[in-house]
């Protein structure tokens, strides 16, 4: 077994070299390296949550203004809706009075159109009657040979075209 | 007849063997030759520096290899973290190098480099070394343990809620057990790491001899040994990695008892 056998002769060297070389791994490598590779890795944890904080805050605030677009958004439909409302209120009651005065012109119409043919009638009838008078008392002056004067005559028309 | 048998000696690949030139170089009356098994340090140096300088490019998104080298740190810190808590970031770097240093060592002792000429050199599978590394370690725990609590450091030896007729019992168990701990884990590395390699060398000499022996010992033992040398590889690797875990882990229950006492 070389470990033994030859321990006496090699065991300063195989001390001072593992010295020497432990000693460069540690210093250079341990403490001049490693905490440089260790301090990335921090760094980049770092990184990463900090991105995943403003992940979620960005989150956060577009959500928020959804919600907030959201709620001005019903807002504004609801006074589209109001605004559609008055307008046909607006209209309808415009149409009605519209109606209302061209009925009442109608009315108005109608009725003078009554009066007229009304007054029509009572000329016409008056002209029969006077007519009818003139027509009397020619009948009776050519059948009687008499001489009836207008009242007269005209107290008998009245009273043949009361009793019909 | 025998010097052209293969000899497959499974205890040569442990042999230290000064590089050329350099059997001599003393410091302070020390002999400190450059050796195979320094050598195989200094591969291990670079190869470590190397793969921690490709993790060093610190993009905010990690290619492969920095991807890599930051789940080593990563996994590290967290072994730390859960056994020490909080204080235990500050030995990351100690650890880290502890565990690479060794891991890289027991891979590196693995390769298949034979086959070019070059011989890999496990060098934790010399207890001069593992050695050394557990008496860093416990020198840490010791260091940590009086720097922290001064003499209050002793009453780790007492655990809590022993009946205080059991103290004079209890505590040279204790203090054996804290003791042996320097001892038990230099010798578990370099156990394992020794143990795996003369089992590898043992397969490949049956797997030689007992082909060189004609057809039916080779189909009878040279090719069972073959197909279990390549099982016992992998779970070689396997064991190259738990075995730098384990002493990491352990590095890290000790010190967690320096800076918590119990």
């Amino acid at each position: 077994m070389p470990q033994i056998a030859q321990l006496a002769e090699t065991w300063s060297s195989q001390v001072f070299w593992l010295l020497i070389f432990f000693g460069i791994t540690f210093f250079v490598i341990g403490r001049g390296m490693v905490p440089k590779v260790m301090d990335t890795v921090a760094q980049r944890d770092s990184q990463i949550s900090g991105d995943l904080a403003a992940a979620k805050a960005a989150r956060d605030a577009a959500d928020a203004e959804e919600e907030a677009w959201r709620v001005k958004e019903n807002e504004n439909r609801a006074a589209a809706q109001a605004i559609v409302a008055k307008a046909k209120d607006e209209a309808a009651a415009k149409s009605e009075t519209r109606l209302k005065a061209a009925q009442t012109r109608l009315d108005k119409k109608l009725v003078d159109a009554e009066t007229r043919i009304a007054e029509a009638r009572t000329a016409a009838l008056t002209e029969v009657e006077s007519v009818a008078v003139e027509a009397a008392q020619d009948i009776v002056a050519t059948l009687a040979g008499v001489k009836v004067t207008r009242p007269t005559a005209a107290k008998a028309v009245k009273e043949a075209m009361i009793h019909g | 007849m025998a010097a052209e048998q293969a000899k497959v000696d499974p205890m040569k690949q442990f042999a230290i063997e000064p590089i050329a030139g350099t059997q001599g170089w003393e410091l302070a009356g020390f002999n400190i030759a450059f050796t195979n098994s320094a050598m195989w340090m200094l591969v291990t140096v670079v190869v470590l520096f190397l793969f921690v300088l490709g993790g060093m490019k610190r993009e905010l998104v990690p290619g492969r290899w920095q991807m890599m080298v930051e789940t080593f740190t990563g996994f590290i810190d967290n072994m730390l973290e859960a056994n020490i808590g909080k204080e235990g970031r500050k030995y990351v770097p100690y650890v880290f190098s502890l565990f690479m240093f060794i891991l890289v060592a027991n891979l590196l002792g693995l390769l298949p480099l034979g086959i070019v000429g070059i011989h890999p050199f496990t060098f934790t599978s010399h207890f001069t070394v593992t050695g050394v590394l557990s008496i860093i370690s416990f020198s840490i725990v010791l260091l940590v343990g009086f720097w922290k609590h001064g003499l209050h450091f002793f009453s780790l030896f007492v655990p809590h809620g022993t009946p205080l007729p059991m103290v004079p019992v209890i505590a040279p168990i204790e203090f054996i057990s804290f003791m042996v701990r320097p001892f038990s884990l230099a010798l578990r590395l370099f156990v394992a790491m020794m143990a795996g390699h003369v089992l590898l060398k043992v397969l490949s000499s049956f797997v030689i001899d007992g082909t060189n022996a004609g057809l039916g010992f080779g189909a009878l033992v040279g090719l069972p040994s073959f197909i279990l040398m390549i099982g016992i590889s992998a779970l070689e690797i396997l064991v190259a990695g738990i075995q730098a875990y384990v002493f990491a882990l352990l590095t890290s229950l000790y010190i967690n008892d320096a800076e918590h006492l119990h």
